[in-house]
Protein backbone atom coordinates (compact mmCIF):
# COMPACT_ATOMS: atom_id res chain seq x y z
CA UNK A 1 0.00 0.00 0.00
CA UNK A 2 2.79 2.03 0.99
CA UNK A 3 4.50 1.58 -1.82
CA UNK A 4 2.04 2.51 -4.41
CA UNK A 5 1.94 5.96 -5.38
CA UNK A 6 -1.23 8.16 -5.01
CA UNK A 7 -1.87 8.30 -8.85
CA UNK A 8 -1.88 4.52 -9.31
CA UNK A 9 -3.93 3.96 -5.96
CA UNK A 10 -6.58 6.25 -7.26
CA UNK A 11 -6.65 4.31 -10.55
CA UNK A 12 -7.23 1.26 -9.22
CA UNK A 13 -9.44 2.42 -7.05
CA UNK A 14 -11.52 4.30 -9.65
CA UNK A 15 -11.52 1.11 -11.89
CA UNK A 16 -13.21 -1.54 -8.90
CA UNK A 17 -15.72 1.73 -8.44
CA UNK A 18 -16.48 1.75 -12.28
CA UNK A 19 -16.64 -2.31 -12.28
CA UNK A 20 -19.29 -1.28 -8.75
CA UNK A 21 -21.32 0.64 -10.94
CA UNK A 22 -22.44 -1.93 -12.61
CA UNK A 23 -23.78 -4.11 -10.28
CA UNK A 24 -27.13 -3.09 -10.58
CA UNK A 25 -27.20 -4.84 -13.58
CA UNK A 26 -27.58 -8.06 -12.05
CA UNK A 27 -27.55 -7.88 -8.21
CA UNK A 28 -30.99 -7.62 -6.64
CA UNK A 29 -32.65 -5.10 -5.20
CA UNK A 30 -31.92 -6.65 -1.37
CA UNK A 31 -28.00 -6.34 -2.21
CA UNK A 32 -28.01 -3.46 -3.67
CA UNK A 33 -29.26 -1.72 -0.55
CA UNK A 34 -26.65 -3.57 1.73
CA UNK A 35 -24.09 -2.01 -0.45
CA UNK A 36 -25.62 1.60 -0.29
CA UNK A 37 -25.93 1.49 3.90
CA UNK A 38 -22.22 -0.26 3.39
CA UNK A 39 -20.99 2.73 1.27
CA UNK A 40 -22.02 5.51 3.64
CA UNK A 41 -20.82 3.75 6.47
CA UNK A 42 -17.45 3.52 4.56
CA UNK A 43 -17.53 7.33 4.56
CA UNK A 44 -18.08 7.27 8.14
CA UNK A 45 -15.34 5.13 8.56
CA UNK A 46 -12.98 6.83 6.30
CA UNK A 47 -13.65 9.97 7.79
CA UNK A 48 -12.55 8.43 11.35
CA UNK A 49 -9.80 7.31 10.19
CA UNK A 50 -8.55 10.66 9.13
CA UNK A 51 -9.02 11.88 12.76
CA UNK A 52 -7.66 8.77 14.40
CA UNK A 53 -5.20 7.30 12.08
CA UNK A 54 -3.37 11.08 10.55
CA UNK A 55 -4.10 13.20 13.35
CA UNK A 56 -3.83 10.62 16.27
CA UNK A 57 -7.37 11.93 17.88
CA UNK A 58 -9.68 8.95 19.03
CA UNK A 59 -12.93 10.69 18.40
CA UNK A 60 -15.37 7.82 20.15
CA UNK A 61 -18.39 10.08 18.95
CA UNK A 62 -18.22 9.56 15.13
CA UNK A 63 -22.05 9.90 15.58
CA UNK A 64 -21.75 13.01 17.32
CA UNK A 65 -21.11 14.83 13.73
CA UNK A 66 -23.21 12.15 11.82
CA UNK A 67 -26.12 12.67 14.27
CA UNK A 68 -26.62 16.55 13.94
CA UNK A 69 -25.76 16.37 9.98
CA UNK A 70 -28.66 13.81 10.03
CA UNK A 71 -31.27 15.56 12.43
CA UNK A 72 -30.58 19.21 10.77
CA UNK A 73 -31.09 17.76 7.35
CA UNK A 74 -34.22 15.57 8.65
CA UNK A 75 -36.15 18.17 10.93
CA UNK A 76 -35.19 20.71 8.57
CA UNK A 77 -37.17 18.27 5.77
CA UNK A 78 -39.69 17.89 7.81
CA UNK A 79 -41.04 20.94 8.86
CA UNK A 80 -40.35 23.30 5.90
CA UNK A 81 -39.81 20.14 2.75
CA UNK A 82 -37.32 23.32 0.84
CA UNK A 83 -35.19 21.02 -1.72
CA UNK A 84 -33.49 18.09 -0.39
CA UNK A 85 -30.28 19.85 -1.65
CA UNK A 86 -30.57 22.73 0.83
CA UNK A 87 -31.37 20.15 3.49
CA UNK A 88 -28.21 18.18 2.76
CA UNK A 89 -26.38 21.46 2.70
CA UNK A 90 -27.55 22.50 5.95
CA UNK A 91 -27.09 19.23 7.81
CA UNK A 92 -23.58 19.42 6.32
CA UNK A 93 -23.31 23.03 7.49
CA UNK A 94 -24.22 22.02 10.98
CA UNK A 95 -22.12 19.01 11.51
CA UNK A 96 -19.10 21.60 10.49
CA UNK A 97 -20.33 23.54 12.71
CA UNK A 98 -20.80 20.93 16.06
CA UNK A 99 -16.96 19.75 14.72
CA UNK A 100 -15.80 23.21 15.16
CA UNK A 101 -17.76 24.38 18.94
CA UNK A 102 -16.69 20.42 20.05
CA UNK A 103 -13.10 20.44 18.58
CA UNK A 104 -12.24 24.00 19.74
CA UNK A 105 -12.24 23.26 23.79
CA UNK A 106 -11.86 19.37 23.08
CA UNK A 107 -8.86 19.66 21.05
CA UNK A 108 -7.35 21.38 24.27
CA UNK A 109 -7.06 18.22 25.59
CA UNK A 110 -4.98 15.36 24.68
CA UNK A 111 -5.77 11.06 24.41
CA UNK A 112 -8.30 9.93 26.67
CA UNK A 113 -9.95 13.48 27.58
CA UNK A 114 -10.56 14.11 24.10
CA UNK A 115 -11.76 10.39 23.74
CA UNK A 116 -13.83 11.31 26.69
CA UNK A 117 -15.40 14.89 25.77
CA UNK A 118 -16.43 13.38 22.09
CA UNK A 119 -18.22 10.30 24.31
CA UNK A 120 -20.33 12.83 26.19
CA UNK A 121 -20.97 15.18 23.21
CA UNK A 122 -22.58 12.21 21.88
CA UNK A 123 -24.69 11.32 25.00
CA UNK A 124 -25.75 15.14 25.58
CA UNK A 125 -26.52 14.80 21.94
CA UNK A 126 -28.64 11.81 22.37
CA UNK A 127 -30.05 13.38 25.47
CA UNK A 128 -31.49 16.23 23.68
CA UNK A 129 -33.00 14.34 21.25
CA UNK A 130 -35.09 11.91 23.37
CA UNK A 131 -36.37 15.23 25.51
CA UNK A 132 -37.25 17.26 22.91
CA UNK A 133 -39.72 14.84 21.12
CA UNK A 134 -42.12 17.24 19.83
CA UNK A 135 -39.24 18.78 17.72
CA UNK A 136 -37.31 14.94 16.92
CA UNK A 137 -39.53 12.71 17.51
CA UNK A 138 -37.54 11.53 20.56
CA UNK A 139 -36.85 7.82 21.13
CA UNK A 140 -39.33 6.67 18.40
CA UNK A 141 -37.22 8.47 15.37
CA UNK A 142 -38.26 11.19 12.63
CA UNK A 143 -40.06 10.15 9.63
CA UNK A 144 -38.54 12.55 6.72
CA UNK A 145 -41.45 13.25 3.98
CA UNK A 146 -39.19 12.97 0.79
CA UNK A 147 -36.42 10.63 -0.48
CA UNK A 148 -33.97 11.36 -3.26
CA UNK A 149 -35.17 8.09 -4.86
CA UNK A 150 -37.17 5.21 -4.89
CA UNK A 151 -35.46 3.23 -6.90
CA UNK A 152 -32.91 0.80 -5.43
CA UNK A 153 -29.98 1.32 -8.79
CA UNK A 154 -30.46 4.95 -8.52
CA UNK A 155 -29.96 5.29 -4.66
CA UNK A 156 -26.87 2.62 -4.90
CA UNK A 157 -25.19 5.05 -8.07
CA UNK A 158 -25.22 8.01 -5.35
CA UNK A 159 -23.97 5.98 -2.74
CA UNK A 160 -21.18 4.38 -4.72
CA UNK A 161 -20.15 8.15 -6.26
CA UNK A 162 -20.16 10.02 -3.44
CA UNK A 163 -18.02 7.11 -1.39
CA UNK A 164 -16.18 7.21 -4.27
CA UNK A 165 -15.34 10.89 -4.56
CA UNK A 166 -15.20 11.44 -0.29
CA UNK A 167 -12.37 8.53 -0.73
CA UNK A 168 -10.47 10.53 -3.36
CA UNK A 169 -10.56 13.24 -1.45
CA UNK A 170 -9.44 11.95 1.50
CA UNK A 171 -7.07 9.78 0.78
CA UNK A 172 -5.69 11.93 -1.56
CA UNK A 173 -5.38 14.76 1.64
CA UNK A 174 -3.89 11.85 3.88
CA UNK A 175 -0.92 11.52 0.63
CA UNK A 176 -0.43 15.03 0.67
CA UNK A 177 1.70 17.32 3.03
CA UNK A 178 -0.67 18.34 5.45
CA UNK A 179 -1.40 14.41 5.79
CA UNK A 180 2.18 13.92 6.87
CA UNK A 181 2.17 17.21 9.06
CA UNK A 182 -1.10 15.67 10.66
CA UNK A 183 0.71 12.01 11.17
CA UNK A 184 3.53 13.96 12.76
CA UNK A 185 1.19 15.78 15.29
CA UNK A 186 -0.16 12.26 16.34
CA UNK A 187 3.02 10.91 17.07
CA UNK A 188 5.07 13.53 18.34
CA UNK A 189 2.97 16.88 18.90
CA UNK A 190 5.74 18.50 20.28
CA UNK A 191 8.03 17.64 18.03
CA UNK A 192 5.75 18.50 15.53
CA UNK A 193 5.12 21.71 16.99
CA UNK A 194 9.32 22.63 17.69
CA UNK A 195 9.32 22.03 13.30
CA UNK A 196 6.71 24.85 13.39
CA UNK A 197 3.87 23.17 12.58
CA UNK A 198 1.15 24.37 13.92
CA UNK A 199 -0.27 20.91 15.36
CA UNK A 200 -3.70 22.44 16.95
CA UNK A 201 -4.49 24.23 13.26
CA UNK A 202 -4.22 21.14 11.24
CA UNK A 203 -6.00 18.76 13.67
CA UNK A 204 -8.58 21.59 13.58
CA UNK A 205 -8.73 21.07 9.88
CA UNK A 206 -8.41 17.39 9.94
CA UNK A 207 -11.82 17.39 12.56
CA UNK A 208 -13.38 20.07 10.35
CA UNK A 209 -12.59 17.78 7.26
CA UNK A 210 -13.98 14.60 9.28
CA UNK A 211 -16.98 16.75 10.20
CA UNK A 212 -17.67 17.86 6.65
CA UNK A 213 -17.97 14.37 5.11
CA UNK A 214 -19.67 12.36 8.22
CA UNK A 215 -22.60 15.04 8.08
CA UNK A 216 -22.92 15.11 4.19
CA UNK A 217 -23.09 11.41 4.75
CA UNK A 218 -25.53 11.17 7.38
CA UNK A 219 -27.84 13.82 5.92
CA UNK A 220 -27.63 11.67 2.29
CA UNK A 221 -28.74 8.87 4.14
CA UNK A 222 -31.25 10.02 5.88
CA UNK A 223 -33.08 10.70 2.48
CA UNK A 224 -31.81 6.96 1.53
CA UNK A 225 -33.43 5.78 4.85
CA UNK A 226 -36.90 7.89 4.78
CA UNK A 227 -35.82 8.12 8.30
CA UNK A 228 -33.89 9.24 11.49
CA UNK A 229 -33.10 7.73 14.80
CA UNK A 230 -31.43 7.07 17.95
CA UNK A 231 -30.65 3.46 17.13
CA UNK A 232 -29.56 4.23 13.61
CA UNK A 233 -27.39 7.52 13.38
CA UNK A 234 -26.10 8.67 17.50
CA UNK A 235 -25.91 5.26 19.68
CA UNK A 236 -22.97 4.73 21.08
CA UNK A 237 -22.99 1.44 19.23
CA UNK A 238 -23.39 2.39 15.62
CA UNK A 239 -20.29 5.12 16.83
CA UNK A 240 -18.37 1.97 17.91
CA UNK A 241 -19.20 -0.34 14.63
CA UNK A 242 -17.87 2.66 12.72
CA UNK A 243 -14.65 2.87 14.97
CA UNK A 244 -14.76 -1.32 14.11
CA UNK A 245 -14.87 -0.57 10.28
CA UNK A 246 -11.90 1.77 10.50
CA UNK A 247 -9.34 -0.66 12.93
CA UNK A 248 -11.13 -4.09 10.68
CA UNK A 249 -9.51 -2.15 7.66
CA UNK A 250 -6.37 -0.93 8.99
CA UNK A 251 -5.60 2.15 10.46
CA UNK A 252 -3.83 5.06 9.03
CA UNK A 253 -4.99 3.39 5.36
CA UNK A 254 -8.41 5.67 4.56
CA UNK A 255 -9.36 3.00 1.47
CA UNK A 256 -9.62 0.15 4.12
CA UNK A 257 -12.37 1.80 6.20
CA UNK A 258 -14.41 1.29 3.10
CA UNK A 259 -12.71 -2.59 3.28
CA UNK A 260 -13.80 -2.97 7.16
CA UNK A 261 -17.52 -1.31 6.40
CA UNK A 262 -18.31 -3.80 3.95
CA UNK A 263 -16.97 -6.35 5.91
CA UNK A 264 -19.23 -5.09 8.44
CA UNK A 265 -22.26 -5.11 6.86
CA UNK A 266 -21.75 -8.25 4.98
CA UNK A 267 -21.55 -10.09 8.32
CA UNK A 268 -24.42 -8.71 10.27
CA UNK A 269 -26.40 -9.68 7.43
CA UNK A 270 -25.27 -13.13 6.80
CA UNK A 271 -25.11 -13.72 10.87
CA UNK A 272 -28.90 -12.31 10.89
CA UNK A 273 -29.96 -16.25 11.56
CA UNK A 274 -28.14 -16.17 14.83
CA UNK A 275 -30.91 -13.62 15.75
CA UNK A 276 -29.90 -10.51 18.75
CA UNK A 277 -26.47 -13.10 18.96
CA UNK A 278 -25.35 -11.58 15.64
CA UNK A 279 -24.04 -8.64 16.70
CA UNK A 280 -22.19 -10.55 19.59
CA UNK A 281 -20.19 -12.45 16.96
CA UNK A 282 -19.59 -9.59 14.83
CA UNK A 283 -17.78 -7.57 18.11
CA UNK A 284 -16.20 -10.48 19.15
CA UNK A 285 -14.63 -11.14 15.49
CA UNK A 286 -13.87 -7.33 15.69
CA UNK A 287 -12.20 -7.34 18.82
CA UNK A 288 -9.49 -10.66 17.93
CA UNK A 289 -8.59 -8.87 15.00
CA UNK A 290 -7.34 -5.46 17.50
CA UNK A 291 -6.16 -8.14 19.73
CA UNK A 292 -4.24 -9.81 17.10
CA UNK A 293 -4.12 -7.95 14.27
CA UNK A 294 -4.18 -4.44 15.20
CA UNK A 295 -3.56 -3.75 11.73
CA UNK A 296 -6.20 -4.72 10.00
CA UNK A 297 -6.75 -5.98 6.72
CA UNK A 298 -4.68 -3.84 4.81
CA UNK A 299 -2.16 -4.25 7.21
CA UNK A 300 -2.40 -8.06 6.85
CA UNK A 301 -1.51 -7.16 3.07
CA UNK A 302 1.48 -5.42 3.56
CA UNK A 303 2.74 -7.18 6.51
CA UNK A 304 6.07 -8.07 5.37
CA UNK A 305 6.82 -4.23 4.33
CA UNK A 306 5.67 -2.68 7.76
CA UNK A 307 6.99 -4.09 11.21
CA UNK A 308 5.19 -1.86 13.29
CA UNK B 1 -37.36 22.75 53.75
CA UNK B 2 -38.28 18.84 53.36
CA UNK B 3 -37.27 18.93 49.79
CA UNK B 4 -33.78 20.45 51.36
CA UNK B 5 -33.31 17.03 53.28
CA UNK B 6 -34.78 14.95 50.62
CA UNK B 7 -32.12 15.96 48.62
CA UNK B 8 -29.48 15.80 50.80
CA UNK B 9 -29.77 12.10 52.12
CA UNK B 10 -30.74 10.96 48.75
CA UNK B 11 -27.93 12.34 46.99
CA UNK B 12 -25.75 11.07 49.89
CA UNK B 13 -26.76 7.40 48.63
CA UNK B 14 -26.03 7.97 45.59
CA UNK B 15 -22.78 10.01 45.57
CA UNK B 16 -21.30 7.54 48.30
CA UNK B 17 -22.20 4.39 45.27
CA UNK B 18 -20.69 6.48 42.57
CA UNK B 19 -17.88 7.46 44.68
CA UNK B 20 -17.26 3.29 45.19
CA UNK B 21 -17.82 2.61 41.66
CA UNK B 22 -15.22 5.26 40.52
CA UNK B 23 -12.56 4.67 42.91
CA UNK B 24 -11.86 1.24 41.55
CA UNK B 25 -11.62 3.06 37.90
CA UNK B 26 -9.45 5.25 39.44
CA UNK B 27 -7.26 2.93 41.09
CA UNK B 28 -6.66 0.72 37.92
CA UNK B 29 -5.72 4.03 36.18
CA UNK B 30 -3.39 5.50 38.87
CA UNK B 31 -1.46 2.07 38.66
CA UNK B 32 -1.91 0.61 35.50
CA UNK B 33 -2.55 3.76 33.22
CA UNK B 34 -5.48 1.53 31.81
CA UNK B 35 -8.91 3.46 31.06
CA UNK B 36 -11.68 0.51 31.26
CA UNK B 37 -14.16 1.18 29.17
CA UNK B 38 -16.07 -1.87 29.92
CA UNK B 39 -16.38 -0.87 33.47
CA UNK B 40 -20.31 -0.20 33.37
CA UNK B 41 -20.72 -3.69 31.70
CA UNK B 42 -19.26 -5.54 34.28
CA UNK B 43 -21.24 -3.68 37.15
CA UNK B 44 -24.65 -4.79 35.06
CA UNK B 45 -22.84 -8.42 35.13
CA UNK B 46 -22.46 -8.20 38.94
CA UNK B 47 -26.55 -6.48 39.10
CA UNK B 48 -27.82 -9.61 36.51
CA UNK B 49 -26.10 -12.38 38.60
CA UNK B 50 -27.17 -11.23 41.84
CA UNK B 51 -31.00 -10.89 40.17
CA UNK B 52 -30.55 -14.18 38.76
CA UNK B 53 -29.29 -16.08 41.68
CA UNK B 54 -32.33 -14.63 43.54
CA UNK B 55 -34.78 -14.77 40.40
CA UNK B 56 -33.58 -18.61 39.83
CA UNK B 57 -31.60 -20.34 42.23
CA UNK B 58 -34.12 -18.48 45.10
CA UNK B 59 -30.85 -17.86 47.44
CA UNK B 60 -31.72 -15.26 49.84
CA UNK B 61 -30.84 -11.60 49.83
CA UNK B 62 -27.35 -11.89 51.09
CA UNK B 63 -26.09 -15.16 49.23
CA UNK B 64 -27.29 -13.36 45.88
CA UNK B 65 -25.84 -10.01 46.73
CA UNK B 66 -22.39 -12.67 47.15
CA UNK B 67 -22.66 -14.15 44.13
CA UNK B 68 -22.72 -11.34 42.32
CA UNK B 69 -19.89 -9.73 43.93
CA UNK B 70 -17.75 -12.90 43.07
CA UNK B 71 -19.23 -12.93 39.41
CA UNK B 72 -18.25 -9.48 38.84
CA UNK B 73 -15.08 -10.33 41.04
CA UNK B 74 -14.39 -13.01 38.24
CA UNK B 75 -15.42 -10.58 35.06
CA UNK B 76 -12.72 -8.14 35.91
CA UNK B 77 -10.05 -10.63 35.94
CA UNK B 78 -11.28 -12.10 32.99
CA UNK B 79 -11.13 -8.38 31.42
CA UNK B 80 -7.60 -8.60 33.14
CA UNK B 81 -5.88 -11.28 31.31
CA UNK B 82 -7.80 -11.84 28.01
CA UNK B 83 -8.17 -7.93 27.14
CA UNK B 84 -5.91 -5.48 28.77
CA UNK B 85 -2.69 -8.20 29.38
CA UNK B 86 -2.23 -8.86 26.19
CA UNK B 87 -2.58 -5.40 24.69
CA UNK B 88 0.04 -4.63 26.97
CA UNK B 89 2.61 -7.21 26.06
CA UNK B 90 2.17 -7.05 22.33
CA UNK B 91 4.47 -5.67 19.96
CA UNK B 92 2.48 -5.35 16.96
CA UNK B 93 0.99 -1.60 18.66
CA UNK B 94 3.70 1.31 18.90
CA UNK B 95 4.22 3.03 22.48
CA UNK B 96 1.72 5.86 21.99
CA UNK B 97 -1.11 3.95 20.15
CA UNK B 98 -1.34 1.31 23.06
CA UNK B 99 -3.64 3.63 25.53
CA UNK B 100 -5.92 4.23 22.68
CA UNK B 101 -5.96 0.56 21.77
CA UNK B 102 -7.00 -0.36 25.43
CA UNK B 103 -9.85 2.23 25.01
CA UNK B 104 -11.25 0.55 21.70
CA UNK B 105 -10.96 -2.94 23.18
CA UNK B 106 -12.29 -2.52 26.83
CA UNK B 107 -15.28 -0.44 24.69
CA UNK B 108 -15.54 -3.27 22.60
CA UNK B 109 -15.04 -5.96 25.35
CA UNK B 110 -18.11 -3.62 27.36
CA UNK B 111 -20.83 -4.14 24.38
CA UNK B 112 -20.41 -7.72 24.22
CA UNK B 113 -21.31 -8.51 27.75
CA UNK B 114 -23.80 -5.97 27.33
CA UNK B 115 -25.12 -8.03 24.39
CA UNK B 116 -24.48 -11.28 26.05
CA UNK B 117 -26.70 -10.57 28.65
CA UNK B 118 -28.95 -9.00 26.68
CA UNK B 119 -29.63 -11.98 25.08
CA UNK B 120 -30.04 -14.07 28.06
CA UNK B 121 -31.58 -12.22 30.34
CA UNK B 122 -33.68 -9.69 28.11
CA UNK B 123 -33.14 -5.92 28.72
CA UNK B 124 -35.38 -5.47 30.95
CA UNK B 125 -34.39 -3.50 33.91
CA UNK B 126 -33.79 -5.91 36.55
CA UNK B 127 -33.74 -5.32 40.50
CA UNK B 128 -31.47 -6.96 43.65
CA UNK B 129 -33.60 -7.99 46.41
CA UNK B 130 -32.09 -5.56 49.04
CA UNK B 131 -30.67 -6.82 52.22
CA UNK B 132 -31.96 -4.66 54.40
CA UNK B 133 -35.77 -3.31 54.33
CA UNK B 134 -38.23 -1.37 55.86
CA UNK B 135 -38.25 3.02 56.30
CA UNK B 136 -36.64 4.99 58.41
CA UNK B 137 -37.42 8.48 59.38
CA UNK B 138 -34.17 11.01 59.09
CA UNK B 139 -34.73 14.19 59.88
CA UNK B 140 -38.53 14.21 59.55
CA UNK B 141 -38.09 12.61 55.89
CA UNK B 142 -38.81 8.95 55.44
CA UNK B 143 -36.21 6.92 53.26
CA UNK B 144 -35.82 3.25 52.99
CA UNK B 145 -33.16 1.75 55.06
CA UNK B 146 -31.56 0.70 52.14
CA UNK B 147 -29.92 3.76 51.26
CA UNK B 148 -28.60 4.49 54.26
CA UNK B 149 -26.99 0.71 54.46
CA UNK B 150 -25.82 1.34 50.78
CA UNK B 151 -24.41 4.74 51.95
CA UNK B 152 -22.93 3.01 55.17
CA UNK B 153 -21.74 -0.13 53.27
CA UNK B 154 -19.62 1.81 50.84
CA UNK B 155 -18.04 4.08 53.35
CA UNK B 156 -16.75 0.81 55.49
CA UNK B 157 -15.50 -0.34 51.60
CA UNK B 158 -13.51 2.87 51.04
CA UNK B 159 -11.95 3.00 54.34
CA UNK B 160 -10.79 -0.97 54.02
CA UNK B 161 -9.56 0.41 50.39
CA UNK B 162 -7.87 3.00 52.07
CA UNK B 163 -6.03 1.08 54.72
CA UNK B 164 -4.96 -1.73 52.41
CA UNK B 165 -3.32 0.75 50.16
CA UNK B 166 -1.45 2.89 53.17
CA UNK B 167 -0.97 0.43 56.26
CA UNK B 168 -0.57 -3.27 54.31
CA UNK B 169 2.93 -3.76 52.65
CA UNK B 170 0.84 -5.13 49.66
CA UNK B 171 -0.81 -1.95 49.58
CA UNK B 172 2.58 0.31 49.84
CA UNK B 173 3.68 -1.74 46.82
CA UNK B 174 0.69 -0.58 44.22
CA UNK B 175 0.81 2.72 45.93
CA UNK B 176 4.20 2.72 44.62
CA UNK B 177 3.72 1.23 41.05
CA UNK B 178 1.17 3.97 40.80
CA UNK B 179 3.97 6.68 41.55
CA UNK B 180 6.76 5.15 39.43
CA UNK B 181 6.35 2.06 37.96
CA UNK B 182 10.05 0.95 36.87
CA UNK B 183 11.37 2.09 40.41
CA UNK B 184 9.38 -0.86 42.05
CA UNK B 185 10.86 -3.02 39.56
CA UNK B 186 14.63 -1.83 40.66
CA UNK B 187 13.18 -3.07 44.31
CA UNK B 188 12.58 -6.89 42.80
CA UNK B 189 8.71 -6.57 42.91
CA UNK B 190 7.30 -8.12 39.98
CA UNK B 191 4.94 -5.21 38.29
CA UNK B 192 2.44 -7.86 36.51
CA UNK B 193 1.65 -8.99 40.26
CA UNK B 194 0.87 -5.47 41.18
CA UNK B 195 -1.44 -5.02 38.31
CA UNK B 196 -3.11 -8.48 39.00
CA UNK B 197 -3.86 -7.32 42.88
CA UNK B 198 -5.32 -4.05 41.45
CA UNK B 199 -7.28 -5.41 39.15
CA UNK B 200 -8.68 -7.83 41.90
CA UNK B 201 -9.29 -4.83 44.06
CA UNK B 202 -11.25 -3.47 41.35
CA UNK B 203 -13.27 -6.45 40.88
CA UNK B 204 -14.30 -6.17 44.47
CA UNK B 205 -15.12 -2.60 44.35
CA UNK B 206 -16.94 -3.21 41.03
CA UNK B 207 -18.82 -5.83 42.40
CA UNK B 208 -19.45 -4.50 45.59
CA UNK B 209 -20.90 -1.24 43.56
CA UNK B 210 -22.83 -3.02 41.11
CA UNK B 211 -24.73 -5.53 43.74
CA UNK B 212 -25.60 -1.98 45.98
CA UNK B 213 -26.60 -0.22 42.57
CA UNK B 214 -29.15 -3.02 41.29
CA UNK B 215 -30.79 -2.73 45.02
CA UNK B 216 -31.11 0.79 44.78
CA UNK B 217 -32.28 1.54 41.46
CA UNK B 218 -33.31 -1.37 38.19
CA UNK B 219 -30.50 -1.77 35.88
CA UNK B 220 -30.81 -3.34 32.77
CA UNK B 221 -27.88 -4.12 30.01
CA UNK B 222 -28.89 -0.54 28.90
CA UNK B 223 -27.16 0.88 31.80
CA UNK B 224 -23.58 -0.46 31.03
CA UNK B 225 -23.08 3.06 28.81
CA UNK B 226 -24.27 5.66 31.02
CA UNK B 227 -22.27 3.83 33.92
CA UNK B 228 -19.07 3.84 32.42
CA UNK B 229 -19.44 7.42 31.20
CA UNK B 230 -20.60 8.58 34.54
CA UNK B 231 -17.15 6.81 36.32
CA UNK B 232 -15.49 8.18 33.24
CA UNK B 233 -16.67 11.47 34.40
CA UNK B 234 -16.50 11.15 37.79
CA UNK B 235 -12.75 10.19 37.80
CA UNK B 236 -11.80 13.09 35.22
CA UNK B 237 -13.82 15.98 37.00
CA UNK B 238 -11.63 14.53 40.26
CA UNK B 239 -8.32 14.52 37.88
CA UNK B 240 -7.37 11.09 36.62
CA UNK B 241 -5.38 8.75 39.21
CA UNK B 242 -6.39 10.59 41.89
CA UNK B 243 -8.89 8.36 44.11
CA UNK B 244 -9.48 11.82 46.79
CA UNK B 245 -10.14 14.12 43.99
CA UNK B 246 -12.48 10.92 42.50
CA UNK B 247 -14.55 10.96 45.66
CA UNK B 248 -14.68 14.83 46.11
CA UNK B 249 -16.20 14.44 42.13
CA UNK B 250 -18.72 11.48 43.07
CA UNK B 251 -20.05 14.07 45.24
CA UNK B 252 -20.53 16.87 42.85
CA UNK B 253 -22.00 14.44 40.31
CA UNK B 254 -24.19 12.86 42.39
CA UNK B 255 -25.73 15.82 43.87
CA UNK B 256 -26.35 17.92 40.66
CA UNK B 257 -28.17 15.05 39.26
CA UNK B 258 -30.29 14.49 42.47
CA UNK B 259 -30.93 18.17 42.20
CA UNK B 260 -31.77 18.33 38.66
CA UNK B 261 -34.26 15.43 38.89
CA UNK B 262 -35.93 17.14 42.17
CA UNK B 263 -36.52 20.74 41.03
CA UNK B 264 -36.01 20.87 36.96
CA UNK B 265 -37.08 17.11 35.85
CA UNK B 266 -35.31 13.58 35.91
CA UNK B 267 -35.16 13.30 32.26
CA UNK B 268 -32.71 15.78 32.30
CA UNK B 269 -30.77 14.05 35.21
CA UNK B 270 -27.35 13.49 33.15
CA UNK B 271 -26.95 16.23 31.56
CA UNK B 272 -26.16 19.26 33.80
CA UNK B 273 -23.23 16.92 35.37
CA UNK B 274 -22.19 16.35 31.55
CA UNK B 275 -21.78 19.93 31.28
CA UNK B 276 -20.05 20.71 33.96
CA UNK B 277 -17.45 17.76 32.96
CA UNK B 278 -16.99 19.80 29.78
CA UNK B 279 -16.73 22.59 31.15
CA UNK B 280 -14.30 21.67 33.81
CA UNK B 281 -12.10 20.28 31.12
CA UNK B 282 -11.93 23.41 28.87
CA UNK B 283 -11.16 25.79 32.30
CA UNK B 284 -8.57 22.88 34.28
CA UNK B 285 -8.20 19.98 31.73
CA UNK B 286 -6.39 17.60 34.59
CA UNK B 287 -9.13 17.72 36.89
CA UNK B 288 -10.06 19.53 40.37
CA UNK B 289 -6.68 17.32 42.23
CA UNK B 290 -5.07 15.83 38.85
CA UNK B 291 -1.40 15.24 38.49
CA UNK B 292 -0.60 15.67 35.35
Amino acid sequence: MQSLSTARVLLIGLAVIGLAAFLPLWASGYILGLLTLAYYFGVFAMAWDLLFGFAGEVNFGPTFLIGVGAYTAGILDNLYQPPIWLCLAAGTLAAVTGGLVLALPALRLRGPYFGLTTLVAVLILQDFIVVDANLTGGEIGLTVPDVISISAAVNYQIALWFMAVSGAVLFALSRSPVGLILQASGQDAVQAGALGFNVTKHKLTAFVISAFFSGLAGSLMVFYLGSASVGTFIDVTVGVQVIIAAVLGGRRTILGAVLGAIFLIAMSEALRPLGDLSNFVVFTMALVVVLLYPNGFFGLLTRSKEDA
Amino acid sequence: MTLFWQILINGFAISSLYALGATGFALIFGVSGVLNLSHGALMVTAVVAAWAAGDSLHVGPVTGAAIGVAIGFAASLLTYFVVVRPLQHTRKIREEEREIFILTATLLWGIMIQQLIAYFYTDNAKTVAPIVQGIMSIAGVSTPSNEVFTAVVCWIVIALLWLLVNRTRAGKAVLAASMNPRGITLLGVELSRVYIAVWAIYGLLVGIAGVLLGMFLGISSYSAGPLTASAFAIVVLGGLGSVPGALIAAYVVGYLETITAYLISPAYRTIPALLLLVAVMYVRPRGLLGRR
